[in-house]
């Protein structure tokens, strides 16, 4: 599957990976840094993907001062 | 896994709610949580108008799309920072999605009305960056709001910038900024409008996904003057706690508005305040009567920039 990773954007290609958190686990990415999304919806770490997929991780921390 | 209300299947879990939500039990969950946000901390009446803080990013735009939504009258305010591609990117995202949902934008650039931008500003003033912008930004909320008789500005600061703030401000003992944070900022006969977040009940992470699910398009782009911000520091901080012990962000900070803030009252002295002799902001009195936003202006002129 393609995984398109942001801050810097980048795609990283990935295989036999069952799970959405198995899919942040092969990445090291923490699942309340991000929001998992495939197509115009979101994924739970739950969720089954495939090969074909192509899925974004955008994170969700913004760091300007308040 | 499966929404808690409906069943069907979840496209978000929130471990502090040890709950999932489908698409549109998940929208409403935000919008009930900004709803519940208002009325607890009496924020604004329904007939009010108000003034929304806009960036382009995920929390001012879930903000002014829920504000919208629960029926409150709002415009936008946008301030260009001239913070190159990073602003002009905002920028088109912020006119987007006024345009797309036929709502007034009102614009400020701060290069063409103030004489400077951020950089020039930081340059010439020896302030940081993240400083120049936040004293630009809440001068320009102000004023605009001032003068277009708004009754209160609204700022997308959510449960994780607001709890992050508050670390920052008990590890150092800022014990006057901790009793001055609060959900809202009075407003003050000398000047000062109303200030509200509506937001603070939701995390960061809650306002992307309301993007999201919503179609609205924000700036994903961290801002690049943000690098290596305190703020930051303070977040990861707490996301090790959460992790360890879901809903800790909201405990530590609904605990500290509920009753630790009143706890801090008197640590911040009663400030006179006087009219800017430059803008006629209302300033302290132990200012030399120009406010912190002029104070940056006579600076920037050495740096080639005109007055503003």
């Amino acid at each position: 599957m393609k995984v398109k990773m942001r801050n810097p954007d980048r795609i990283e290609e990935l295989d036999d990976v069952r799970t959405v958190g198995a899919l942040l686990a092969r990445l090291g990415v923490h699942p309340d840094s991000v929001i998992v999304i495939r197509g115009d919806s979101l994924l739970t770490k739950d969720q089954r993907v495939s090969d074909d997929d192509e899925i974004e991780l955008r994170p969700v921390v913004s760091g300007g001062a308040s | 896994m499966k929404c808690r209300k409906c069943r069907e299947a979840a496209v978000i879990e929130i471990r502090r709610h040890n709950a999932a939500f489908c698409r549109d039990c998940f929208l409403e969950h935000c919008n009930r949580q900004v709803a519940k946000a208002i009325k607890e901390h009496d924020m604004c009446l329904e007939r009010e108008h108000i003034l929304v803080a806009i960036s382009g990013g995920k929390d001012s735009l879930a903000l002014w799309a829920i504000l919208t939504d629960l029926g409150y009258a709002t415009s936008g305010l946008y301030i260009d920072l001239g913070i190159g591609e990073y602003s002009e990117r905002s920028h088109k995202f912020a006119v987007d999605f006024a345009n797309t949902r036929n709502l007034e934008l009102k614009i400020v650039d701060l290069t063409e009305d103030a004489g400077f931008d951020v950089s020039g500003g930081a340059r010439s003033s020896h302030r940081p960056p993240c400083s120049v912008c936040g004293i630009s930004k809440r001068h320009w909320f102000n004023k605009v709001a001032s003068e277009g008789g708004f009754d209160a500005i609204a700022t997308g600061h959510n449960l994780d910038d607001e709890s992050a703030t508050l670390l920052g401000n008990l590890l150092h003992w800022q014990v006057e900024y901790v009793a001055r944070q609060g959900a809202v900022l009075p407003a003050t006969n000398d000047g000062f409008v109303r200030k509200i977040k509506p937001l603070i009940r939701l995390g960061e992470r809650e306002t992307a996904a309301y993007c999201v699910l919503s179609g609205i398009d924000y700036i994903v782009d961290e801002c690049p003057m943000a690098a290596g911000n305190t703020g930051l520091a303070y977040k990861a901080a707490l996301s090790v706690l959460e992790d360890f012990s879901p809903g800790t962000r909201q405990m530590f900070l609904g605990g500290f508005l509920s009753h630790g803030r009143e706890r801090f009252f008197g640590a911040d002295e009663e400030v006179r305040l006087v009219s800017c002799r430059v803008c006629a902001s209302p300033t302290p009195a132990a200012d030399d009567a120009e406010c912190a936003y002029c104070r940056l202006k006579p600076k920037s002129r050495h740096s080639g920039f005109s007055d503003g």
